[in-house]
């Protein structure tokens, strides 16, 4: 079958069809956002080269929305996988106990994951606003409402996701472990961390991943809840992207620029996050 | 683990019933304040809608009639229901080829797509929905193929993967009854696939459906879809922030997904979790 296989007509009538739809939508723009990122252009038709003068205005540009978007989006990562997880966990550690209804909790707490990020976003902001009516303000009133509003958020959609993952982790651990330590004298603590958490390390560096690559790379939610307000404060990387290509004329270089910087970042915290957590892993 | 208390499991089951009210809470706000006037929405959005504050069903009216609810629907279904259908087709031939044949070209283009999985969309948006205009792809139809292009990555990546788990001896005995690699695909190795292609098909449904930024910038003014039109009524596409016309797409565009996942809840739940690969 292989050598058949390899003749041209087979490769492409089973490759080529997705071939194609891959170098035009994907492959073709990549290269091209890479050297766009050291070009000066409104289409990419008219590119003139500029060499690194883009990556430099990321960083001197004086509104200093590059870095500010950076360190709104790093510390919004931080605290949704921190607290993401821990829900997610306590949640699977609950519907782990064999109660009545498990099933229907399950369905309940994984719903919003469905849901879309412009329609999540808008929901949130309806009930935002309305806690806040009682203290006379919204929640473009501070940028605090708004981290704060999108980290609720993030909770809301992903606990659930993450809890199904868990739960599939916390099955596999053997019962015959558990009762061991038990046996041993050790507190319901003690099992939770020395026995029941080596054993599901390997959900937590999925869920970790899954978390921290959602958190870091969050648009819909954003452009939806808060878009930015107030000013700039509370645009996420993502969004600030999107804006420096549509919402300033000029700075489309600039855009690709940062654009190439996000991707960077993205690859790197997933290949260092995976490492670090691996080794942590109980070697089976 | 049947070792917990009566007491304790009372405590416990209410604890959940008190989270599960939670998770519930914020839809039946949306669903309270879509029969309710502007004005009773921002200033009372948590309570019930009573005799005074409820409009009936004239926010519903407004999204149906102003918003143009159907047609928004109508092409986000045929986005979704077109794309999907590709990406099964398409990426699944490609993975079991990439999948079978040994060579450079092969295995580079596996890589490839499989890298495309972590590069961020905003790496690629801008020159991406430039070349759709330069290609013609910038209409309802072309958005299919630049779909099937970002959906490759991973459908290609959970096929092969599972590709390689079936047997070679199935489609050499297949080659051997006289099947060609077009019989061998669609007779004995789809059928087979069958598993993988649902967990495809859902992860690829619920990204494209709820997909917002893609169609923005490849189809421009029209052919709005659900997302965008939601994201219009806000923007005053339609003619000033109607809160109450917000509140009802916002109610009708998640009735179909609820409905859809309390009947395939299996599937999908088994769908998203296959699919935790992609960062």
């Amino acid at each position: 079958m292989q050598k058949t296989l390899k003749k041209a007509r087979w490769f492409t009538i089973f490759v080529v069809p997705t071939l194609l739809a891959f170098l035009a939508s994907f492959l073709a723009p990549f290269l091209m956002g890479i050297y766009l990122s050291f070009c000066k252009f409104t289409t990419v038709t008219n590119a003139r080269w500029v060499g690194v003068d883009n990556y430099l205005r990321v960083f001197t540009d004086p509104g200093g929305d590059f870095v500010r978007a950076l360190s709104f989006t790093a510390l919004f990562t931080v605290v949704s996988v921190v607290t993401v997880n821990l829900f997610a966990f306590a949640l699977a550690l609950l519907l782990t106990r064999g109660l009545r209804g498990t099933n229907l909790f399950r369905t309940v707490f994984f719903m919003p994951n469905l849901i879309g990020g412009i329609v999540l976003g808008y929901i949130w902001q309806i009930i935002i606003n309305g806690v806040l009516l009682g203290f006379g303000v919204d929640i473009t009133f501070d940028a605090k409402y708004g981290f704060w509003g999108l980290v609720v958020l993030m909770n809301w959609q992903l606990i659930g996701y993450m809890m199904i993952i868990y739960v599939a982790g916390l099955q596999n651990v053997p019962p015959e472990l558990i009762e061991a330590a038990e046996i041993d004298g050790a507190s319901g603590w003690q099992t939770l961390i020395h026995v029941t958490l080596p054993n599901v390390m390997p959900s937590v560096t999925i869920c970790t991943f899954l978390t921290l690559t959602n958190s870091f790379k969050l648009f819909d939610q954003n452009l939806a809840l808060t878009g930015g307000a107030p000013g700039k404060q509370t645009a996420m990387l993502a969004l600030d992207i999107y804006n420096t290509f549509y919402k300033r004329t000029g700075w489309e270089g600039v855009g690709q620029a940062k654009a190439v910087l996000f991707f960077l970042m993205v690859g790197a915290i997933a290949f260092i996050q995976l490492r670090l957590t691996r080794s942590k892993e109980v070697e089976n | 683990m049947e070792r917990d208390t009566k007491g304790l499991r009372v405590l416990l089951t209410v604890l959940l019933l008190a989270i599960a009210a939670l998770f519930i809470a914020p839809v039946v706000i949306v669903v309270m304040n879509s029969f309710k006037g502007n004005l009773h929405i921002s200033s009372a959005p948590f309570a019930w809608p009573t005799a005074e504050s409820s409009v009936g069903l004239t926010n519903y009216l407004t999204g149906f009639v102003k918003i143009g609810f159907l047609r928004a629907f109508g092409w986000s279904l045929f986005i979704t229901v077109c794309s999907v259908a590709l990406i099964l087709l398409f990426s699944g031939m490609a993975a079991w080829y990439l999948a079978r044949v040994k060579t450079w070209y092969a295995s580079l283009l596996y890589y490839l797509f499989v890298f495309s999985m972590i590069v961020p969309f905003q790496m690629v948006m801008f020159p991406m929905s430039k070349l759709a205009n330069l290609l013609s792809l910038s209409n309802p139809l072309g958005i299919l193929f630049i779909y099937l292009g970002f959906g490759a990555g991973l459908s290609i990546f959970l096929f092969t993967g599972f590709v390689k788990s079936i047997p070679l001896e199935i489609e050499e005995a297949a080659t051997i009854d006289g099947c060609g690699p077009w019989q061998t695909y669609f007779l004995i190795v789809l059928p087979i696939l069958k598993p993988t292609s649902i967990t495809v098909a859902i992860l690829n449904a619920m990204w494209v459906w709820n997909d917002y930024l893609l169609p923005t910038l490849v189809l421009g003014g029209g052919y709005m879809t659900l997302p965008r039109a939601i994201q219009g009524v806000l923007t005053g596409s339609y003619g000033g922030r109607d809160m109450g016309a917000l509140m009802a797409m916002l109610v009708l565009s998640i009735l179909p997904i609820i409905a859809f996942y309390l009947v395939c809840q299996k599937y999908i739940i088994r769908g998203v979790v296959a699919g935790a690969v992609k960062g």
